[in-house]
């Protein structure tokens, strides 16, 4: 009777541990697939980040509910404006903690807060355990803040987006080339992360 | 905006990432410090007359070796603090490796002088001057390094800054070497090595505000 429980709690670590894999091959495969430029992919793994992200902060946040999706919604700017530091070869895990991480830091700091400072760095802080797709509201709007950037960063950003144009298109349509709605969108999503940091 | 639209604004916004973007930003930095550091050296000090004869003497090699591999190791540890989620780990290692080296070769040196010999080895004729001229050279490798990493994404920004100027002072120090007259290497293992931690240093409390991100 003993040795069963034993085997049904091995078990259950070894579901855990597979679902965990599971998640890590499943987003690596689409993020891989995002980096050569497939935005379906990367939509499905930015969506199966956010449920992650949003699991792993309301987890490490018990008493600032209210910020996580601002953090989360800061984490996920981070993780786009960071994709080129990925190498294929890294656990997904491992690099997108450290980013989780580092933007959690940035808050405890903007916060005086030192409670989750001492987790170590280095493991992956389980992050792809749990997944929680209940988006609660964002305190702050980074729409807003969109906005109120200056035009050459928000209009490659707009034109792209939200009229659904290609970058061809854009170009078209504003006058600038190609390479500079590219750069434009680059830099304003940089930008657009600065103001919320300068927010926070 | 709620985060299921930012998450649409982020997928229409992902043209392919060129996955060698971050070592060409790299090489162009160091480039233009290392140019840079040439190019101050020649203009304020000078390359040193005797170099046709220096470069024969096994030392003078053995010398920027010292200074080169420092660079090498502290270009590793730099990029692999500039992802998140690598470990530095043997990387260290292999940083810590040349300056062992030059401590062992200052330890042999002073071991077979005369006691008297042994301080005067160690200040030689520069002692006062050496480490502010290195890390003089060291600043443009500096700011442009620091601009490179800026480009990635340092989580520890306090010590990528450090590795920052140690890779900066020591890029410093390999122009140096081309002026300056001191061979022994109980001298450069003592005073080299002080010049590299000064822009180390400046890296190290500058980082968390310029390598913000």
């Amino acid at each position: 009777m003993t040795a069963d429980t034993a085997d049904t709690a091995d078990t259950a670590d070894e579901r855990r541990e597979r679902a965990m894999s599971a998640t890590e091959t499943d987003l690596r495969a689409c993020f891989v697939d995002g980096l050569h430029g497939d935005a379906a992919r990367y939509r499905r793994f930015l969506d199966g980040l956010s449920g992650h992200l949003r699991a792993y902060l309301r987890r490490r946040l018990p008493r600032a509910q209210a910020d996580v999706e601002d953090i989360l919604q800061e984490t996920l700017l981070a993780v786009h404006n960071a994709r080129h530091t990925y190498r294929p070869e890294q656990p997904l895990t491992a690099w997108v903690h450290a980013i989780a991480r580092y933007k959690l830091m940035d808050f405890f700091r903007a916060h005086s807060r030192r409670e989750a400072l001492h987790e170590p760095f280095e493991d992956d802080g389980g992050l792809f355990v749990a997944s929680d797709v209940e988006p609660a509201d964002a305190r702050r709007d980074v729409g807003v803040l969109l906005d109120a950037l200056p035009d050459r960063h928000r209009l490659p950003i707009q034109l792209v987006k939200l009229e659904g144009l290609s970058v061809a298109e854009a170009a078209l349509r504003s006058g600038m080339s190609e390479s500079a709605v590219k750069v434009g969108v680059h830099r304003g999503l940089k930008a657009l992360a600065a103001r919320i940091r300068g927010r926070s | 905006m709620k985060t299921d639209d930012l998450v649409a604004l982020l997928a229409t916004q992902a043209p392919p990432v060129d996955r060698h973007a971050p070592a060409r930003r790299f090489a162009l930095a160091w480039i233009a410090g290392f140019g840079a550091a040439l190019l101050l050296m020649v203009l304020l000090l000078g390359v040193r007359p005797d170099i046709a004869d220096a470069v024969r003497v096994p030392t003078f090699w053995f010398r920027l070796g010292y200074a080169a591999t420092i660079a090498a190791a502290a270009l590793w540890v730099t990029a692999r603090l500039a992802r998140p989620g690598v470990r530095v780990g043997g990387a260290w290692a292999v940083l810590a490796a040349p300056v062992a080296v030059g401590w062992l070769a200052m330890g042999w040196v002073l071991a077979h002088a005369a006691p008297e010999a042994q301080l005067p080895l160690i200040l030689g004729h520069t002692w006062r001057v050496c480490p502010v001229l290195i890390a003089t050279l060291a600043m443009p490798a500096l700011i442009a390094m620091l601009w490179a990493v800026r480009g990635m994404a340092p989580v520890r920004p306090r010590l990528a800054g450090a590795a920052v100027g140690l890779l900066a002072g020591a890029t410093g120090t390999v122009a140096y070497c081309l002026h300056c007259p001191e061979m022994a290497p109980p001298f450069w293992s003592t005073w080299y090595l002080l010049g590299m931690l000064i822009p180390a240093a400046i890296g190290a409390a500058v980082g968390p505000r310029a390598l913000r991100w």
